[in-house]
C-alpha cells in the first residue's frame, strides 16, 4: 500500500507533465484539426533553453521558466506561420506530414549543434524531501505540481474569461462563421500555437530538471504519449488533456512499478488503441456527426 | 486471355526488366558493381518493394498508415529465426511463408478496428501497433530481445531480390486495375460517397491494409537474410517515415513514382552519408517544402505506361 501510494505520487507527477504537453496538442487540434508532431520538440526546445538560462546566465528557477515559455512560444508561433499557415486548406495528411517533416528538423538542428551527449542542469532547486506519512514527495515533484495547477488556471482564464479566449473558442467551433463575426482567424490560430507552445515549453524545462537529463530526441516519446492522453481525455477537451494526462502518467509508473519497465512504452499505445476503438471521442469529447 | 497477356506492353515490358536484370548481374559478375554499390542496390530494391506496398495502402486506398515498419520487422524476424535453424533456401522460404501468415493475421487484427478510424487517427493507430510489435519483439526470448539476432545466413540473392520487387510491383499495379483496387480508389476520393454506392468500405480497406503488410514482410525477410544482423531499433517509427517520405515524394498513388523515387533517394542516401546529421535535416525540410509547394509529390498520380507510349506513336504515324 505504501509503496502503491508512492508509485501513485511519481505518476502524478509525470502526469502532469504529459498533461501540460497535451494541453497544447488538444488546442491545436481542436482549432486547426492537425496533430502537430512538432510539438514534443517544442517541449525538447524548453528543455534546452532552461539548460542554456541556468548554466550560463544563472538564472533561477522562475525566471528561467518564464523564459522557457517565451522562447518556446514564440517558436511555436513561427512553426505556425512558416510550416502550417501555407497548408490551411491543404487536406489533413498533408499537413500531417508537413508536421512529421518540422519535427525531423528542429530535432536534427538541434542535434548537429548540441550533439547527442546529454545534458545536465545545474542545481536550482533544493533537494529537500517531505516525508507525508508513508509517502516522500520531493521539492521538483511539488514544484510541478504547483506549476502545473497555475498554468491551469490560467488557461483555464483565458480561455473563459478574456476575449481572445472566446475567440479560439469561436473558431475551433466553425471557422467560417468566426470569420464573418470579425475574428481575425490567422491571429487566434497564431495565439494559440502561442499558448500551446509555451506550456510545452514550462513542460520541457520541468521534465529537464525531474530526471535532470535534456537530449534532442526527448521529445518523440513523451510527444506522442502526451496525444495519447489528449485523445483519451477527448481532444478539443481541456480538462480532459489533464485527466488524460494523469492517468497515463500514473498508468505508466504502475506498470513499470509492479509489471516490467520493458512494456512501460507498450501499455500506453495499447490503451491508444482501446480508445480508439471502444470511444473515438474520448472522455469528454464531444460526437461530431459527418455531412457530406 | 492468352492475346491479353501476351499483348505488346507486356512483352516490352518483359524485355526490359530481362534487360536490367542481366546487366545489373553480369556487371556484380565482373565485379564492376562492388559490395558497397551492391549494399545500395539491395537497400533500393528492399525500399521499392516497401513503399509500393505502402504506397497501395496510402495511395491507393487513401488509409494513412504510420506503422509499415511494424509489418517488416515481423516479416524480417520470421525469416531470421527460420533461416538460423534452417540454413538454405527452403528455410528462407518457410520463413517468408511464415512472415506472411503472422504479418496478415497482425494487420487483420490491426486494421478490422481502426480502419473504421479516420484519417489522422487512424495514422496514430497505426503507429501505436507498430510500436507495440516492436516493444513485443524487443521482450521476447526467441528474438533475443534487444540484443537482436545476429549470424543470420546471407540467403537474398540479386536474382531473388529481383523476382521479389518485379512480383511486388506487378502485384501491386494489378490490383489497383482490378475490381477490389478501383473500389480502393473510389474509397479514396469520398469515401462516403464510395458507401453510399454499394461498396463495402471496411471490407476493401482491409484488403488493401492485407496485401500491403504482406509485401512489407517480403521486404523484411530478404532485409534479414542480406545484412546478418538484426534488431529491433532496425524498426522504429523513423523507418516508417523513411518509407513514407519515398511514396510523398515519388507521388501518392502512382506505382511508376515510387520506384522511381525509390532510386532516387536511395542514390541520395549513399551520396549524404559522409554527413548523417544533415541528412536527417534535409530530409525535414525537404517534406515541409514538398508538402507546401507541390503536395502531390513529383509525378503526381502518373504512371509510366508503354501501352499509352505505343498508343500515341500510332497516332502520331496516323497523323503523318
Amino acid at each position: 500500500m505504501e509503496q502503491f501510494l508512492q508509485q501513485l505520487i511519481n505518476g502524478l507527477s509525470l502526469g502532469s507533465i504529459y498533461a501540460l504537453v497535451a494541453l497544447g496538442y488538444t488546442m491545436v487540434y481542436g482549432i486547426i484539426k492537425l496533430i502537430n508532431f512538432a510539438h514534443g520538440d517544442v517541449y525538447m526546445i524548453g528543455a534546452y533553453t532552461a539548460f542554456f538560462v541556468t548554466t550560463y546566465l544563472g538564472m533561477g528557477f522562475l525566471p528561467a521558466l518564464l523564459v522557457c515559455m517565451i522562447v518556446c512560444g514564440i517558436l511555436g508561433v513561427l512553426i505556425e506561420r512558416i510550416a502550417y499557415k501555407p497548408l490551411r486548406k491543404a487536406p489533413r495528411i498533408t499537413a500531417l506530414i508537413t508536421a512529421i517533416g518540422v519535427s525531423y528538423v528542429i530535432e536534427y538542428t538541434t542535434q548537429f549543434f548540441m550533439g547527442t551527449t546529454t545534458r545536465t542542469y545545474p542545481a536550482i532547486l533544493p533537494t529537500t524531501t517531505w516525508q507525508l506519512g508513508p509517502v516522500s514527495i520531493s521539492y521538483i515533484q511539488m514544484v510541478i505540481f504547483s506549476v502545473t495547477i497555475v498554468l491551469m488556471i490560467l488557461l483555464t482564464l483565458i480561455v473563459q474569461k478574456t476575449k481572445i479566449g472566446r475567440a479560439m473558442r469561436a473558431v475551433s467551433a466553425d471557422e467560417n462563421a468566426a470569420k464573418l463575426m470579425g475574428i481575425s482567424v490567422d491571429n487566434t490560430i497564431s495565439f494559440t500555437f502561442l499558448i500551446g507552445s509555451a506550456l510545452a515549453g514550462a513542460a520541457g524545462m520541468l521534465v529537464g530538471l525531474y530526471y535532470n537529463a535534456a537530449t534532442p530526441l526527448m521529445g518523440m516519446v513523451p510527444g506522442l504519449k502526451a496525444f495519447v492522453a489528449a485523445v483519451f481525455g477527448g481532444i478539443g477537451s481541456i480538462p480532459g488533456a489533464l485527466v488524460g494526462g494523469l492517468f497515463i502518467g500514473i498508468a505508466e509508473t504502475l506498470v513499470v512499478a509492479y509489471g516490467s519497465s520493458l512494456y512501460r512504452d507498450a501499455i500506453v499505445y495499447a490503451i491508444l488503441i482501446l480508445v480508439l476503438i471502444i470511444k473515438p471521442t474520448g472522455l469528454f469529447g464531444k460526437n461530431e456527426r459527418e455531412k457530406v | 486471355m492468352a492475346k491479353q497477356v501476351l499483348s505488346k506492353a507486356n512483352m516490352i515490358w518483359s524485355g526490359l526488366i530481362l534487360a536490367l536484370f542481366l546487366i545489373v548481374w553480369v556487371l556484380m559478375g565482373a565485379g564492376i558493381i562492388n559490395s558497397y554499390y551492391e549494399s545500395t542496390i539491395f537497400t533500393i530494391c528492399f525500399n521499392i518493394i516497401l513503399a509500393v506496398s505502402l504506397n497501395l495502402i496510402v495511395g491507393i486506398c487513401g488509409q494513412f498508415s504510420l506503422g509499415h515498419a511494424g509489418f517488416m520487422a515481423i516479416g524480417a524476424y520470421s525469416a531470421g529465426i527460420v533461416t538460423k535453424m534452417i540454413p538454405n533456401l527452403g528455410g528462407l522460404l518457410l520463413g517468408i511463408l511464415i512472415g506472411f501468415a503472422i504479418s496478415a493475421i497482425a494487420a487483420l487484427i490491426v486494421s478490422i478496428p481502426t480502419l473504421r478510424l479516420r484519417g489522422d487517427y487512424l495514422a496514430i493507430a497505426t503507429l501505436g501497433f507498430a510500436e507495440i510489435i516492436r516493444i513485443c519483439i524487443q521482450n521476447m526470448k526467441i528474438t533475443n530481445g534487444a540484443a537482436g539476432l545476429m549470424g543470420i545466413p546471407k540467403l537474398t540473392t540479386w536474382p531473388l531480390l529481383f523476382f521479389a520487387v518485379v512480383i511486388s510491383i506487378v502485384v501491386c499495379t494489378n490490383f489497383v486495375r482490378s475490381a477490389p483496387g478501383r473500389a480502393c480508389i473510389a474509397i479514396n476520393d469520398d469515401e462516403i460517397a464510395a458507401e453510399a454506392m454499394g461498396v463495402n468500405t471496411t471490407k476493401y480497406k482491409v484488403m488493401a491494409f492485407v496485401i500491403g503488410a504482406i509485401l512489407a514482410s517480403l521486404a523484411g525477410s530478404l532485409f534479414a537474410n542480406y545484412f546478418y544482423v538484426l534488431n529491433p531499433n532496425q524498426f522504429t517509427f523513423n523507418k516508417s517515415i523513411d518509407i513514407l517520405v519515398i511514396v510523398v515524394f515519388g507521388g501518392m498513388g502512382s506505382m511508376s513514382a515510387s520506384v522511381i523515387a525509390a532510386i532516387a533517394i536511395g542514390l541520395l542516401n549513399m551520396w549524404l552519408q559522409q554527413f548523417t546529421d544533415l541528412r536527417m535535416i534535409i530530409y525535414g525540410a525537404a517534406l515541409v517544402l514538398m508538402m507546401i509547394f507541390r503536395p502531390q509529390g513529383i509525378l503526381g498520380t502518373w504512371e509510366l505506361s508503354i501501352e499509352r507510349f505505343l498508343k500515341n506513336r500510332k497516332l502520331k504515324k496516323e497523323r503523318a
